[in-house]
C-alpha cells in the first residue's frame, strides 16, 4: 500500500528495523513471587510510600505517592504483602528506593472495572476536562514512551501558551520494538477513545495519529476506525502516515513532521507551537484510568533480540523483573551480551537481569555478539555525516570536541542544550567515535552551569 | 549466564567505516585511471604505481620511526588514496625521482606534521602537486599528447586546451581558440592534442565517479555542484564579454576542474563541515579558478583555488552553523 507520507525537515538515520515480534500476538504474562516497584520510575521527584513493611495490598492499591507537583503516585500490580521497603537496582544501574511486594494471590481493588465493553465518552458527560485531568493525575499516569514524564502536566499547559491539537506518538521508530503496534492492532477502540478524553481534557478538537509506513495494517485499521468514530463529531482526527526515519518519535520531530512547526530551542516545548504530544500507550493508560478506574500498573512491553529463542510481547504487570519474561522468551542465550531496557537507540543498558518492569519499559531488548560490543574509536575524518544526521541542525563533531577539551562557554554558544541524545550522530559515524558520550557530559554541564546562574539571580 | 556488557546509547550502529569511505572514493576513481591507461600506458601505470607505493612507504616509515606509533594507518586507504590523487594530478611522463619527492611532500610534510588523517589543513596531494610545480616548472608544465602508449620519459608532449586558452586571452586573439578540441572529445578524452595531468583527460570517466559516490552517500552533492556552476556562471559571462573567452561547456571539461571539483575540493578533511559552508566553498573556488586561470601566470588554476579555500575552511566552519531545529521561531 503506498502512502503520501510526511516526515521531519533536518537529519534523520535509517537503522535496521529488526521487528522481530511484529506478528506476535500479545500473551499476558505469568504473575511473578516478588515484584519490584522502584520509587522512582517517572521524571520528576520520586514517589513517597504510603504502605509499610507487613501491610496487605490488593491489585491497583496505592502504595507510594506523589511527592509535589511533578510527580505521580505508584500503585500495587499484584496482590499480597509488603516484604520490605529497600533499595533495588533499577534501569540507571544504581540500587535505589523501593518497594518490595511478595505476590499472593490475585486480588483486585473492587473499584476498577475488569470488563471488557467500550465505554465511550459520549455516555459519560459527567466526565468534564477538570475530572478526567484528575483521574489521569490520581491514577499515576505518566508518558509510556520511555521518558515517562507526568501526562497531567501536559494537559494543563502553562497560560503563556495555547494547545491547538493533541498529537498521537504512535511511531514507535526504534529498532525491534513493537509493543505500540500490537496495542494499536489489539485494542484501536480503547486508543480512540482515550485520544478523545486527551482531546476534550485539552479543550482542542483537532487530532492527530502519527504512524509510519512500516506499519501499513495499522495506519488502515486506525483510519477506518476513526472515519466511524469521529466521522459525525465534532473532532477532526486524521491518521497521518509517517516515512520511516529515526528519531521520528522524538517529541519535537514528530510534532514537525505532522503539522509542520519546530518547536524552538529549550526552554519551549511542544505546546509552545500548539501541539500536545502523548504516546499511543499513553492513550490507553488514559482510557483505562479514567473509564475503567485502573491505575498504571500494567503495560505493553515487547521482549526481543536476535538469539533469543522466541522473542514476544506482553502484558505485563509493572514490578516484574525482566529474568521472568527472558525466561518465558526462552531464557538469556549463552554468552555475553548486552540487556537494554528499550530499544538499540536510546534505551539503558542494564547491570542485572532483575531489573523490574517499570512504567517506562517499552522494551527488553537483548543485543548480542558483535553488536554488543562497540568497535575502537578512530581519528574523526571530518566527514561531516554527523552534522548530516543530526535531526537538531547541531554539529555533533563539534560539540563532542568541545566537550572532551571541557570549553562549556563554546558549548553552551553551539547550543548543546539543544541535542535530544537521540544517538543519531554516532550511528552514523564512519570513525566510531563515541560523540553521545562526550555531547551527553557537555549538556549535563552546560544545563548546570545554566540553573546555576539562574539561581543567583 | 554470560556477562553483561554496559555502555551508553546508542547501542546501534549504521556499519559505515572510514575504510569504507576511503576504498570507496577509490573504487570511484578507477573509471578515470583505467582510462588513463589507455590513453597513456605504461606512463600512467609508473607514475601512479610510483605515487601511491611512495605514499604509503612515507606514511609507514613517519609513523614507526617518527612518531613510533604502535598501530599502522596505512590500512584505512587514505594514504592509497593520497597517492592516486597526486598521480591523476602529475603528467605521465614525470620522471620517478620527482614523484618520490612530491609524495614526501604530501604525506611528510602536508599530512603527518599535522597529525594524520583528519588534522590536515590543506589537502596532500594537492601541496604534493603544488609543491613540485614550484620546484620543477619545466617537468611538471610539460604534458604528453594521449595515445602513446608504450611511451614514458620519451613522450611525445603538446599544447593543452588551458595553455591555448590563456594565450588567447593574453594575446587577445580568438582565433587560437579553434585549435581548441571539442566538447564531445574533452569530455571523451579522445583528443589526439597535449591532454594534461593523467587523470583529468576524461570527463566522462570522472562523472561516473561522482555519480558512484554520490550513489554510496560518500560525499554529497554541494561542493562539485557549486563549483561547476559558478565556473559555468562566471566563465560563461566573460564568454559573453569578449570571444577571447572560451565558452563554458570547454572551460568545464578542459584541465584538472572536473577532477578537482569532483575529487580534490571534496576531501573530507579539508572541506567545510556544514552545506551552507561547503555551498560558499565551492562558489570561492570556481570564481578563483577562473580567475587565475584567465589572468593569472598559470593557466590551471583548480589546484591553487582549492589549496587557498583550505585556509579558509577553519574560518567557514567557525562561521557558518547548520539550520537549528526551530530556529526561525527564535525571537
Amino acid at each position: 500500500m503506498k502512502f503520501n507520507a510526511r516526515t521531519f525537515s533536518i537529519g534523520g538515520i535509517h537503522p535496521e528495523e529488526n521487528k522481530l515480534t511484529h506478528e506476535v500476538a500479545t500473551q499476558v504474562a505469568a504473575l511473578p513471587k516478588q515484584a519490584i516497584f522502584p520509587l522512582g520510575q517517572h521524571i520528576g521527584a520520586p514517589a513517597k510510600p504510603v504502605v509499610q513493611k507487613g501491610d496487605k495490598v490488593k491489585v491497583g492499591t496505592m502504595i507510594a505517592e506523589a511527592n509535589g507537583f511533578v510527580s505521580a503516585p505508584i500503585y500495587s500490580s499484584v496482590s499480597g504483602t509488603v516484604l520490605k521497603i529497600d533499595t533495588a537496582i533499577d534501569a540507571t544501574g544504581y540500587r535505589k528506593p523501593a518497594i518490595i511486594i511478595n505476590v499472593e494471590g490475585d486480588e483486585w481493588e473492587e473499584r476498577i472495572d475488569r470488563s471488557d465493553k467500550l465505554e465511550t465518552v459520549a455516555a459519560h458527560p459527567e466526565l468534564t476536562p477538570e475530572e478526567i485531568v484528575e483521574r489521569i493525575k490520581s491514577a499515576g499516569v505518566v508518558g509510556m514512551g520511555g521518558a515517562c514524564f507526568p501526562t497531567f502536566i501536559k494537559l494543563t499547559p502553562p497560560p503563556t501558551a495555547k494547545a491547538e491539537c493533541v498529537i498521537i506518538n504512535a511511531v514507535e521508530c526504534e529498532p525491534y520494538i513493537t509493543a505500540d503496534y500490537r496495542l494499536m492492532m489489539e485494542h484501536a477502540d480503547e486508543i480512540l477513545v482515550g485520544l478523545e478524553l486527551l482531546m476534550k481534557a485539552a479543550k482542542v478538537t483537532k487530532g492527530y495519529i502519527g504512524i509510519e509506513t512500516n506499519k501499513p495494517a495499522a495506519i488502515e485499521l486506525l483510519t477506518r476506525k476513526c472515519a466511524e468514530v469521529f466521522g459525525t463529531s465534532a473532532y477532526q482526527v486524521s491518521v497521518v502516515p509517517l516515512k520511516q526515519r529515526y528519531p521520528q518519535g522524538g517529541e519535537k520531530q514528530l510534532v514537525d513532521a505532522v503539522i509542520g512547526r519546530q518547536v524552538p530551542a529549550p526552554p519551549a516545548i511542544p505546546v509552545n507551537v500548539g501541539a500536545i504530544v502523548q504516546n499511543v500507550g499513553t492513550a490507553f493508560a488514559v482510557y483505562e484510568a479514567v473509564m475503567k478506574h485502573k491505575p498504571l500498573f500494567e503495560r505493553y512491553t515487547t521482549v526481543t533480540g536476535k538469539r533469543l529463542q522466541n522473542p514476544s510481547n506482553f502484558l505485563v504487570r509493572m514490578g516484574t523483573p525482566m529474568k521472568e519474561l527472558i525466561d518465558a522468551c526462552g531464557g538469556m542465550p549463552e554468552g555475553d551480551h548486552k540487556l537494554l531496557a528499550g530499544g538499540p537507540m536510546m534505551g539503558k543498558a542494564l547491570t542485572s537481569v532483575d531489573v523490574p518492569i517499570c512504567k517506562g519499559t517499552n522494551s527488553v531488548t537483548i543485543i548480542s555478539d558483535d553488536e554488543a560490543v562497540r568497535k575502537e574509536p578512530q581519528p574523526c575524518i571530518r566527514c561531516a555525516k554527523c552534522v548530516g544526521a543530526c535531526p537538531m541542525g547541531l554539529e555533533p563533531y563539534l560539540l563532542a570536541k568541545l566537550a572532551a577539551v571541557q570549553n562549556w562557554e563554546r558549548s553552551e554558544q553551539e547550543d548543546v542544550v539543544s541535542c535530544i541524545e537521540c544517538g543519531s550522530c554516532q550511528f552514523t559515524c564512519p570513525a566510531h567515535r563515541p560523540l553521545l558520550d562526550h555531547i551527553r557530559l557537555g549538556k549535563a554541564t552546560v544545563m548546570g552551569i545554566i540553573r546555576g546562574r539562574a539561581e543567583k539571580k | 549466564m554470560g556477562k553483561l556488557v554496559v555502555s551508553l546509547s546508542p547501542h546501534a550502529h549504521g556499519k559505515d567505516t572510514v575504510e569504507r569511505n576511503m576504498y570507496g572514493v577509490i573504487i570511484a576513481l578507477l573509471p578515470a585511471l583505467l582510462v588513463s591507461f589507455w590513453f597513456f600506458g605504461i606512463g600512467s601505470a609508473i607514475v601512479c604505481g610510483t605515487s601511491v607505493a611512495a605514499c604509503v612507504l612515507f606514511e609507514w616509515a613517519i609513523n614507526k620511526y617518527i612518531l613510533r606509533n604502535e598501530r599502522t594507518t596505512i590500512c584505512d586507504g587514505s594514504a592509497v588514496l593520497t597517492g592516486l590523487l597526486l598521480g591523476f594530478n602529475l603528467p605521465s611522463n614525470l620522471p620517478i625521482w620527482i614523484i618520490i619527492i612530491g609524495a614526501l611532500f604530501a604525506i611528510g610534510l602536508a599530512k603527518m606534521p599535522f597529525g594524520g588523517l583528519g588534522n590536515n589543513l590543506f589537502n596532500p596531494a594537492l601541496v604534493g602537486r603544488a609543491a613540485l610545480l614550484v620546484a620543477f616548472p619545466a617537468q611538471m608544465t610539460t604534458w604528453p599528447k594521449a595515445g602513446q602508449i608504450t611511451s614514458y620519459l620519451d613522450a611525445e608532449t603538446g599544447a593543452t586546451p588551458l595553455y591555448l586558452m590563456q594565450q588567447a586571452i593574453k594575446n587577445g586573439d580568438p582565433s587560437l581558440l579553434d585549435q581548441l578540441p571539442d566538447s564531445l572529445s574533452l569530455f571523451l578524452g579522445n583528443h589526439p592534442d597535449g591532454a594534461g595531468a593523467l587523470g583529468e583527460i576524461c570527463g566522462a570517466a570522472l562523472l561516473l565517479g561522482l555519480v558512484f559516490m554520490l550513489w554510496r552517500k560518500i560525499i554529497t552533492w554541494h561542493i562539485p555542484v557549486s563549483i561547476i556552476a559558478t565556473v559555468f556562471v562566471f566563465s560563461g559571462l566573460m564568454h559573453l564579454t569578449s570571444p577571447v573567452y572560451a565558452d563554458p561547456i570547454t572551460v568545464i571539461l578542459s584541465g584538472g576542474l572536473l577532477l578537482g571539483a569532483i575529487f580534490m575540493a571534496t576531501d573530507y578533511v579539508t572541506s567545510p563541515m556544514t552545506p551552507k559552508g561547503q555551498l560558499i566553498y565551492g562558489v570561492a573556488i570556481g570564481v578563483l579558478t577562473v580567475i587565475i586561470r584567465n589572468w593569472g601566470a598559470y593557466p590551471e588554476g583548480m589546484s591553487f583555488a582549492i589549496l587557498i579555500m583550505n585556509a579558509f575552511t577553519p574560518l567557514i566552519n567557525n562561521y557558518v552553523k547548520p539550520q537549528r531545529f526551530g530556529e526561525e521561531l527564535k525571537g
